[in-house]
């Protein structure tokens, strides 16, 4: 190897250091900080300087902050849920069904999901008190389709044309209606591609934060973003940081499992919205 | 919606394509009901509110005012004309400004940084996969908690930025990041980059695992300095690939809100025109006022992507990649 | 069991003329092969009859009735698609099953007609496989059991044989022969741009050319009578010989066609033709000679035996006596 090789080759391992580092370095200082007791916490510690879990102990279980977590879980499922099941036959008649009209469709269901989302605000906070859903769960269901609707439906369509045509037409000469090649031949072969849209769509609906603001009053009805944002302390000076990093662990170590896990998965579905979209 | 169809009064029952085309209908139907409940009637209503002097506590007791939360004006008994209004409003276009400048400059490093990582990413070496995983992190991370855990960080006493920054010697003294209006925008800035510029990275990652590799190979077989490589072929080709990436980020970017509001709450370098406009909404119970800036920014929005669409010919849907 | 009957059938994409007009029968039990080369729209010919796209104009009739706007399910027929199409998460069992059990058919009669559809395509001990692990050959004939437990009334192939390596659509072909006697009374329509396909399966064999019926007929109608350039060049290999210009104006026409069999070695001088040996190839069994006569392209020769004439030898071209095809400027045959 040549000594200009050898350089380029160690400039490059420095590159890939930095990257990792500047990634992960934040998240691994929330998870010291969440683990150092009060006094430790006003000094700078790069390693975890005790495995101490007062932090995890107030976030856990003297405050509403658990039930924040259920909120989340419950409205985040139900959102993916319900756009899932729109999606998947909507994304069908999108992806194979020539008609007049889809083109403009597409480009529609494209634009509203890159809305504003301060611009349907008034609007929908008047639709949220219209309905009486105004501090429910359900108000947050309701607005997180916008954003997540969308999603799913385009990602899907994607995934849908790339199914091969001939497989359909199969069923269709087995008698197979749009339903049944929906549900039976379809389904089964979009099963990956249902599982990453479904986290994509649940992350977005767990990280939400505007609407959530918006449209709870009570701390029992928060999300999980929305009660980190206004966890106080003892005074309105304070900020309890050791508890607020407690949190953030305790809400982020599921999402970035689950990434990890589905990575592939989710590069896959990432660029199927945004590349080849 | 059928395709072409010529049909005889004899002919019973309905072809293949009437059978699709209605079943489409029906399965097209109930998301966009829902997608006219939860975006376009409540996209009109708040126009129509930005119209009127409704406000928060009273939500159908307002009427029609006109243009009056964008522009009015009174003639002073002097003979002095005095404007009032969103579009004379020095918060509003400050926060105009505030948007614009963020999102240029975030989705420019962004761009460029993803570019970067991606084109470290599509080298072979061992370990490609941790470093995948590994920027897949922040992106993973909630905005909230992003923001949280970089305040503390950017904490002017006893944050690590501040104190590995004074040991390197890079700051003679440790700064209020958040809390300064000199440095409320880079510490914006700084976490949105950290946070986003994975997402640009795979979307550029991507685009160049398009490229065929055997390109790369003729190149190289040319001896054809890297550099040159990346700026007349890799570039090229990623591209179309790259604009559509940058104008979704710049939509993302315009309407930033939930970053602004936890990292930096109530500072006037970085209020953003969504920070404003709710805040006039639901802090000021200023309703109508707030609806028309929520308004204004929307008109915004959709004329830089008519502007964007018309002008670069981006193909948005993918239909004509088929 | 079906007789096809297609009355100026008509195909267009908005402004594309796909079928322009199409007049033709096909008798019940008929195996007829279309054919031609690609964009001729024989595909899509197919796939107006199966339903899977819809006629611009004109009338298809199956058996009397007026199938224009029947869905596929329910015209009696099956088809055979290029890429097999099997559904890749259904045993093969279920995709043999699938049609049945979307018709709400008893279990008994549905157990016994894929367990006979395998027996018959020896895949029985394939039933609880998937697709993936069967191979190329395999799956075709699963496709082809799929469309055998249809009991269609017309069965419709779409290139069946293209995803095959050689000898395994050499032994395919034999398996749809050997399916067509088996299966007498069923109408088989079976779309290919390989002409050796067709002069060995068809029946009949139509031609198609630009959306248009270019000629119909037996292979050896096609063969010894093909009424166009077109088809004389198209049906038959190596490539009829064609003669333009002068060659063609001595016997009064406007392109003379030969086949390679139809022409004799004779010493230089002698033939009808004279000319150098430019190539030739020896295919065993016997060989061809490409002979230099001045025309635009040399003339193939075919003859039997092992080649024994040396490359650059100059030989005479003498046609058998009435085995020329002479053609007018408008390409059709003169009498």
């Amino acid at each position: 190897m040549t000594a200009q090789a050898l350089i380029g080759k160690i400039l490059f391992y420095i590159l890939v250091f930095i990257i990792v580092v500047v990634s992960v370095f934040p998240f691994y200082y929330a998870i010291v900080t969440s683990f150092a007791s009060g006094s430790q916490l006003f000094q700078i510690n790069y390693w975890p300087p005790s495995l101490d879990l007062t932090n995890y102990n107030t976030v856990l279980f003297a405050r509403n902050f658990p039930r924040s977590v259920l909120n989340s879980l419950f409205i985040a499922t139900t959102t993916v849920v319900f756009a899932l099941f729109l999606a998947v036959t909507a994304s069908y008649a999108l992806a194979r069904v020539r008609f007049r009209g889809r083109g403009l469709l597409l480009v529609t269901i494209l634009a509203v999901s890159m809305f504003p989302q301060i611009a349907v605000l008034a609007g929908l906070y008047e639709l949220v008190r219209f309905l009486g859903l105004y501090n429910t769960p359900w108000a947050m269901i309701l607005s997180y389709t916008i954003f997540t609707l969308p999603f799913t439906v385009w990602v899907l369509t994607t995934f849908m044309r790339d199914l091969p045509i001939e497989i359909e037409e199969a069923a269709i000469v087995d008698g197979a209606t749009p339903w049944v090649i929906i549900t039976q031949v379809f389904l089964p072969l979009l099963w990956p591609a249902l599982v990453t849209t479904g986290l994509l769509a649940f992350i977005g609906a767990w990280n939400e934060f505007l609407f959530a603001l918006t449209f709870t009053i009570q701390e029992t009805q928060r999300t999980v973003p929305v009660a980190i944002a206004l966890l106080s302390g003892a005074s309105v000076q304070e900020i309890p940081w050791g508890p607020i990093m407690a949190a953030s662990v305790v809400v982020t170590v599921p999402l970035v499992v689950l990434v990890l896990i589905f990575q592939r998965k989710i590069v896959a579905g990432l660029t199927a919205g945004g590349v080849k979209g | 919606m059928t395709t072409t169809s010529l049909e005889h009064g004899k002919d019973r029952g309905a072809s293949l394509q009437q059978q699709r085309a209605r079943a489409a209908f029906w399965f097209l139907a109930p998301m966009l009901v829902a997608l006219f409940c939860v975006a376009a009637w409540p996209l009109l209503r708040t126009i129509y509110f930005s119209f009127t002097n409704t406000s928060l506590d009273n939500l159908y007791g307002g009427h029609l005012i006109g243009f009056g939360n964008y522009l009015r004006w009174r003639t002073m008994p002097s003979g002095a004309v005095r404007y009032y209004g969103t579009l004379v409003d020095p918060d509003w276009w400050n926060a105009v400004w505030n948007t614009v400048r963020f999102a240029i400059v975030s989705v420019s490093f962004e761009t460029v940084l993803g570019m970067i990582v991606a084109l470290v990413l599509n080298a072979e070496f061992k370990g490609r996969g941790l470093v995948r995983a590994a920027i897949l992190i922040p992106w993973a991370i909630p905005t909230i908690v992003s923001a949280k855990m970089w305040a503390w960080m950017l904490n002017d006493q006893y944050g690590i930025i501040n104190d590995l920054a004074v040991k390197l010697h890079l700051l003679d003294h440790k700064l209020a990041w958040t809390a300064s209006t000199d440095t409320a925008m880079i510490a914006v800035l700084i976490v949105d980059i950290w946070k986003t510029t994975p997402f640009m990275a795979l979307l550029c990652l991507a685009g160049l695992q398009m490229i065929p590799r055997d390109i790369y190979e003729a190149t190289k077989i040319d001896g054809i300095n890297p550099i040159r490589v990346f700026f007349k072929v890799t570039l090229p080709l990623v591209r179309p690939a790259l604009m559509v990436a940058v104008i979704f980020r710049m939509l993302d970017a315009l309407r930033i809100f939930d970053l602004v509001y936890v990292l930096t709450p109530n500072s006037s370098a970085t209020k953003t025109m969504s920070v404003i406009s709710r805040e006039n909404m639901f802090d000021f119970a200023h309703f109508a006022y707030g609806a028309a800036q929520s308004t204004l920014l929307f008109t915004m929005l959709a004329i830089f992507v008519l502007l964007f669409v018309w002008i670069g010919k981006v193909d948005l849907t993918g239909e004509t990649n088929r | 069991m079906a007789n096809i009957v297609l009355k100026n059938v008509k195909k267009s994409y908005g402004a594309v003329d796909v079928i322009k007009g199409i007049d033709l029968e096909i008798k019940s039990g008929e195996f007829m092969v279309f054919v031609g080369p690609s964009g001729c729209g024989k595909s899509t010919l197919l796939r107006l009859i199966s339903g899977l796209e819809q006629i611009t104009a004109g009338d298809l009739v199956f058996d009397g009735e007026r199938v224009n706007n029947v869905i596929p399910s329910k015209r009696g027929i099956a088809m055979v698609f290029q890429s097999y199409a099997l559904y890749p998460h259904m045993k093969v069992y279920d995709n043999m099953a699938f049609g049945m059990k979307l018709a709400k058919s008893s279990k008994e009669e549905m157990d016994a007609r894929v367990r006979k559809a395998a027996e018959m395509l020896q895949i029985s001990h394939l039933l609880d496989r998937l697709p993936k692990q069967l191979s190329g050959g395999q799956r075709q004939r699963v496709a082809i059991g799929r469309a055998i437990v249809r009991d269609p009334r017309v069965f419709l192939f779409d290139e069946p044989l293209s995803n095959l390596d050689a000898a395994l659509r050499v032994a395919t072909r034999l398996e749809i022969a050997k399916l067509h006697h088996d299966m007498e009374d069923v109408t088989m329509i079976y779309v290919t741009h390989d002409q050796v396909e067709a002069m060995t399966l068809a029946d009949r064999i139509c031609v198609l050319r630009d959306g248009k019926v270019e000629q119909v007929g037996t292979p050896s109608e096609l063969y010894d009578h093909p009424n166009s350039v077109f088809v004389a060049g198209f049906i038959g290999s190596p490539k009829m010989n064609f003669l333009t210009g002068e060659f063609a104006k001595a016997q009064n026409c406007a392109t003379l066609g030969v086949r390679s069999e139809h022409l004799q070695i004779v010493p230089d001088g002698q033939g009808m033709w004279n000319g150098k040996v430019v190539h030739a190839e020896d295919l065993g069994s016997d060989h061809f000679l490409f002979v230099d006569v001045g025309s635009d392209e040399p003339l193939i020769v075919r003859l039997a035996g092992k080649l024994d004439t040396k490359l650059g030898a100059r030989v005479g071209v003498q046609p058998l006596e009435g085995q020329m095809h002479r053609f007018g400027p408008d390409d059709r045959p003169l009498a």
